[in-house]
């Protein structure tokens, strides 16, 4: 999923500035999960835009806010009370904030930061273990990423930093070749080491991405 | 053909020093720090070294080359995309300057623009490979060259990384992706130096052991805490702490690493840090 923080209440009092009346929306899927646009966000939102002298015109959880379409079809279902405010507030990632701003004639501001795909340690922890960079060679390295775990997204082995199996940017993380090393090890193969990686595609992750079935997949 | 390559090809023992170019444009004092230089075989110039910013590598290896010194040009995937890298290799020997190093370089949170993007495009084994892809008269995307450079590449080496294996698998692809020669990381124990040279034995390149003068104990508690790779043991930081002169005791330390390369490597890479001036003493 999207990792998503609130902003600092500062930089929001700032992009708020403006505006007396907004329309709250909030995302059930990602945003939820990191208790960053779920309802209960959203209500605590509303409280903090009362103490600022604001009022909320009204509120909407959509159900994956990225989906452009039920965006817009929640949008409509609130059209009077998105009509009533001065902007939009969205409490989703930067992609659920594109489909409402996609949607709306009205100003949105954005109120998280969206940091990273994130894997589920347990809930509240997440981890990046994929960058999304369209060029996967998972299966040589045992299923660890070192494009994303690796600081410096290395495809041959370990830098000159690494000091007992540990990352030179963060003594607390395992390096991930390492890991990657151990694992094959332990797999009794020799994956990536077998060959000297080529440089990286980096044309495969598409920027910007676009993606369409072909006729005949959906 | 360089120096440094004739003399590493004839079995000579090697003596390369270290000088970091200025945060700033005046070139004054790394030029005097070179003059000092006797018997080196080249200066080695680093590259936004800890990843600092400062003048290029290249400009002041071209500028030194152009006065008749030779240089081994550090390079680092860190700051350049793959572009940027081969167009810098190329200017590299329209200058003459033939030694490199090929590094992937220190992360860019340990310098002074931590905020930087670190770019990464290649790693060091990918570098040497273009490097070896340019000297055979292609770029990287298969295109001919006008004039083909010559180069010795050089890669780095930390012969007290943990897990050993692990960190020996790069210097064999290393090897096999051309590298002439390698420099250690500082070399603070005997023991460890030894079980690498017996490592690198069968892959028959010459290694040329990195010895870092620390002048205080303060310097090796800052040294083991903020740059990677470098483990000052810690008998040694007490030598420094209880010595009269600490300087003094540094300049031994680095004898007796000398020493212990005289026995096991090809050469000495001395990183002296504004004490050009003892290098005599150290090499005594």
């Amino acid at each position: 999923m999207i990792i998503s923080e609130l902003k600092p209440y500062e930089e929001l009092q700032q992009a708020l500035a403006d505006f007396d009346k907004l329309f709250i929306v909030g995302c059930a899927a990602c945003a939820t999960a990191c208790k960053s646009g779920g309802e209960d966000e959203v209500f605590k939102f509303q409280e903090w835009l009362n103490e600022q002298g604001k009022d909320a015109t009204g509120s909407v959880i959509i159900d994956e806010a990225c989906h452009i379409a039920r965006a817009a079809r929640d949008l409509r279902h609130h059209k009077a009370a998105v009509q009533d405010a001065d902007a939009l507030v969205v409490l989703a990632c930067g992609s659920g904030i594109q489909s409402i701003s996609s949607n709306v004639d009205k100003q949105v501001v954005g109120g998280l930061n969206s940091m990273f795909l994130g894997n589920v340690r347990r809930f509240g922890q997440y981890e990046e273990m994929c960058s999304l960079c369209g060029d996967c060679i998972l299966n040589e390295t045992a299923g660890i990423c070192p494009v994303t775990t690796c600081a410096k997204g290395l495809l041959n082995g370990p830098c000159g930093g690494m000091a007992d199996g540990h990352c030179e940017v963060d003594a607390e993380i395992e390096c991930a070749w390492s890991l990657i090393f151990e694992r094959l090890k332990s797999q009794q193969r020799q994956g990536v080491f077998a060959r000297r990686v080529p440089p990286k595609n980096w044309s495969r992750r598409f920027q910007p991405g676009r993606y369409r079935l072909k006729d005949g997949e959906s | 053909m360089s120096f440094l390559s004739e003399q590493l090809g004839n079995g000579q023992f090697v003596v390369t020093a270290e000088i970091a170019p200025p945060k700033g444009t005046d070139l004054s004092e790394a030029l005097a720090a070179v003059e000092k230089l006797t018997g080196i075989t080249a200066v080695n110039v680093t590259d936004n070294q800890g990843a600092n910013m400062r003048l290029s590598s290249l400009a002041l290896a071209a500028r030194l080359q152009q006065q008749g010194t030779e240089t081994v040009l550090q390079l680092t995937c860190r700051d350049r995309n793959r572009m940027a890298l081969q167009s810098d290799l190329l200017g590299a020997a329209s200058f003459g300057i033939e030694n490199l190093l090929l590094l992937s370089g220190d992360h860019s949170k340990f310098g002074d623009h931590p905020d930087s993007r670190p770019v990464f495009d290649l790693d060091s084994v990918q570098l040497l490979d273009m490097a070896a892809g340019l000297m055979a008269g292609t770029d990287m995307a298969g295109k001919s060259l006008d004039g083909v450079p010559e180069f010795f590449p050089g890669a780095a080496v930390n012969p007290a990384a943990e897990p050993f294996e692990l960190m020996f698998q790069k210097v064999a692809k290393k090897v096999d992706s051309g590298a002439r020669f390698f420099q250690t990381q500082s070399v603070f124990d005997r023991e460890i130096l030894e079980r690498f040279m017996l490592a690198m034995q069968p892959l028959q390149v010459p290694v040329i052991a990195g010895v870092l003068l620390i002048r205080s104990s303060r310097m090796a508690r800052f040294l083991n805490d903020n740059i990677p790779g470098v483990q000052v043991p810690e008998t040694l930081v007490q030598r420094l702490d209880s010595a009269e002169d600490s300087l003094a005791e540094g300049v031994e330390i680095a004898r007796e690493a000398v020493a212990w390369a005289r026995e096991h490597c090809q050469g000495v890479h001395l990183m002296t840090l504004g004490h050009e001036d003892r290098i005599p003493e150290i090499l005594s």
